[in-house]
């Protein structure tokens, strides 16, 4: 799979997004059970945050077997799906997050991740 | 296969409710399988969805879940609240919910591998929420704009439609058509149980919607095109062309509403629900004709309704009062009721639905039309003969008499209607103008009218203040006279009538004279004879007389004689 992704242009990745080197992270994961789907992006998603964000974020996973109606007020479709409520603006992301570069560009936690 | 299909267990059908639909399907939708609803935009598919899910919750007791991929709450409480559904009422009584999915262009990352869980969490949860049997999703396909993935959103639908079915579900999933695809991502390629196509049509300017079951497996279905509106009270699908020709006919007489048309056929008039068409050139009193019918229809206490295409309502009410046609006090009753359309209004369809909708609220027993020529503006010329073809036989179905008035124009052959839906028609009257000695007059005739002995006379038709009149008209050995024409030759007949009349006076006249002067000269005779008789008579007793006295004389002379003889005897001695 990695392979086959094309390389990116960090360059026009960039976004001019000024975020606080200490800012904290909040991240939500919906899923639905514990599906080998859910638990590769929750080790995913843990795996990246741990490298690029280590001490400063929260990750929320909610199951919505057991809480559906979220589905509707959170306007879930697609599954897993991660949501960057903090920081703003929300972001979502669907998929298991097994391409940890092109997740790192879409959170833009590149950033965080290059001015140490 | 009615026998086989009679045994084996039907299909079973959930009604929609919508009007007509379940008519032209036999019943409805494939109960507990999904339908697919495909169209252009506008083409009404939301709309269909809609009322399928507000008539079951109402009329069927099945509540219903949408699912809009499209529209917000606000943009369509504000849609169906202009076509009269109360949809807040419908969910605060849990016999309905709506679920508003957004999903936005680009808002949304894929990062690997993922499935549409969520989509299905949310439709179980909405559908437990109110017990649903029926679910639309409006328009699924929007998936595609918002999420990339072709391969997993493909199998996912697959999979949400067969997850549907499992469930019982009556699914209505709409689909935009795009190309010569009923749906743009192909969604007929999972939903094989019942395909409706809706179609917005615009030909020669007039736009028509149109609907047609494109499949309906394991039932039969029309599988024509049907017109269909929507109006104030949802969609109304007109099924007209699967009538076909099952309908009871009448033997019963209705009167036309002039005694001497009625006497021309058959001394009764037209077949109750038959259909009549009076052609003619303008201006040769069509309408009269037709006020006549509405008049008569009324004043039994039946109901007419007139179509007019032409006049507005005060203006055919204003122009028949003038010919002693007083037509308001019908209508204040409720038993007529003129509609007034320009026919540019709308589609021939939509006049057709109109037309079909208004005859089956307003329960006529005569259906007036007039002119149906003039139809001929709003569409194609096939487009019209399927119209009248469909009017027709949908007025025969429900037994109504319909009075179609054509109008032939001048430079045709009056015995040709555009429409040709003259072989369709029970009766046909023909108005035509005769122009002779530099006038024009009208006559009238019957060109046909099946089942019953009509006459085959030319009759002249007046409009007078009291009405229309018919005439026999002048059939001379010069030909058909009319008008002053025929009044010359009456005026002339009367003349030479008159004349004979006379000479026989006269002739009479002279015979008496010559009787008298005959009787006089016999009476003259006789008493020529009389006298003569008495003269003979005179002469015959004269000469009695004279025998007589020549007797006494001859004796007195005798006797004298004697004396004499004596005395000179005597004197000798």
């Amino acid at each position: 799979m990695k392979a086959t992704v094309p390389k990116i242009d960090r360059n026009s990745a960039a976004r001019p997004e000024t975020l606080e080197p200490k800012e904290e992270w909040k991240l939500r994961l919906y899923v639905a059970g514990q599906t080998p789907k859910s638990l590769t992006a929750f080790a995913n998603l843990k795996r990246i945050c741990d490298e690029h964000l280590a001490g400063r974020y929260q990750i929320e996973v909610i199951d919505l077997m057991r809480r559906p109606e979220l589905a509707q007020a959170d306007q879930i479709i697609a599954l897993p799906t991660l949501v960057r409520k903090l920081p703003e603006p929300i972001k979502r992301i669907v998929g298991d997050l097994s391409n940890s570069e092109r997740v790192i560009v879409g959170m833009n936690l590149e950033r965080t991740f290059s001015s140490p | 296969m009615p026998k086989v299909s009679s045994r084996l267990p039907l299909l079973e059908k959930v009604p929609t409710g919508i009007n007509g639909f379940d008519e032209i399907t036999g019943g409805g939708l494939p109960a507990g399988r999904p339908t697919l609803v495909c169209g252009s935009a506008g083409c009404g598919k939301s709309l269909f969805g809609l009322e399928f899910l507000i008539r079951g919750a109402t009329q069927y007791d099945e509540p219903g879940v949408l699912m809009t991929f499209e529209e917000s709450a606000d943009d369509m409480r504000k849609n169906v609240a202009s076509l009269g559904f109360d949809i807040d009422a419908l969910v605060a009584r849990k016999k309905m919910a709506i679920d508003f999915v957004k999903i936005e262009r680009g808002e949304i990352e894929e990062h690997g591998e993922y499935d549409l869980e969520g989509l299905f969490i949310r439709l179980a949860h909405t559908i437990a929420a109110v017990g649903a049997k029926r679910v639309v999703l409006d328009t699924i396909e929007a998936l595609f704009a918002g999420l990339s993935n072709q391969a997993i959103l493909r199998s996912e639908l697959r999979r949400l439609f067969g997850w549907l079915k499992e469930r019982g579900m009556t699914a209505v999933i709409t689909g935009e058509r795009a190309g010569d695809q009923f749906t743009r991502q192909g969604l007929e390629e999972f939903i094989s149980d019942c395909v409706i196509l809706l179609d917005h049509r615009v030909v020669d300017q007039i736009s028509t919607r149109r609907i047609r079951v494109v499949k309906y497996r394991g039932s039969t279905h029309g599988t024509n095109e049907y017109p269909f509106l929507i109006d104030e009270k949802g969609i109304s699908i007109l099924p007209i062309t699967s009538s076909g020709l099952e309908y009871e006919v009448s033997t019963e007489r209705v009167s036309t509403g002039v005694s001497g048309l009625d006497g021309m056929l058959g001394g009764l008039g037209y077949y109750r629900g038959s259909t009549v068409l009076l052609s003619g050139t303008a201006g040769t009193g069509k309408t009269s004709l037709a006020a006549h019918l509405a008049r008569s229809t009324c004043a039994r206490g039946e109901r007419c309704l007139f179509f007019s295409f032409e006049e507005s309502e005060s203006q055919i009410l204003r122009n028949m009062r003038t010919v002693g046609i007083e037509l308001q006090p019908f209508i204040r009753k409720d038993l007529l009721h003129i509609h007034s359309a320009r026919p540019t209004i709308y589609g021939l369809e939509m006049h057709l639905v109109r037309t079909h909708k208004m005859i089956s609220e307003f329960q006529p027993s005569v259906v007036i039309v007039d002119p149906v020529s003039n139809l001929r503006t709003a569409g194609t010329i096939e487009d019209t003969s399927m119209l009248f073809v469909r009017l027709v036989d949908f007025l025969r179905k429900h037994g109504i008499l319909g009075f179609l008035v054509s109008l032939t124009g001048g430079a045709m052959a009056q015995e040709m209607t555009q429409e040709a839906i003259s072989s369709m028609v029970d009766t046909w009257l023909l108005l035509k103008d005769v122009e002779l000695n530099g006038e024009r007059n009208k006559v009238l005739y019957v060109l046909k009218s099946r089942g019953m002995d009509h006459s085959n006379q030319v009759r002249e038709f007046h409009i007078t203040s009291k009405g229309v009149k018919l005439v026999d008209a002048y059939l001379g050995p010069s030909g058909v006279l009319t008008g002053s024409a025929r009044l010359a030759q009456e005026a002339l007949e009367a003349a030479d009538v008159e004349k004979s009349k006379q000479e026989m006076e006269r002739r009479k006249l002279a015979l008496a004279h010559r009787r008298k002067a005959m009787e006089a000269q016999i009476e003259a005779l006789q008493s020529a004879l009389h006298a003569e008789e008495e003269e003979f008579r005179r002469t015959v007793s004269n000469e009695k007389m004279r025998l007589g006295r020549v007797e006494i004389d001859r004796e007195a002379m005798a006797r004298s004689r004697r004396v004499t003889d004596r005395s000179k005897k005597n004197n000798h001695t």
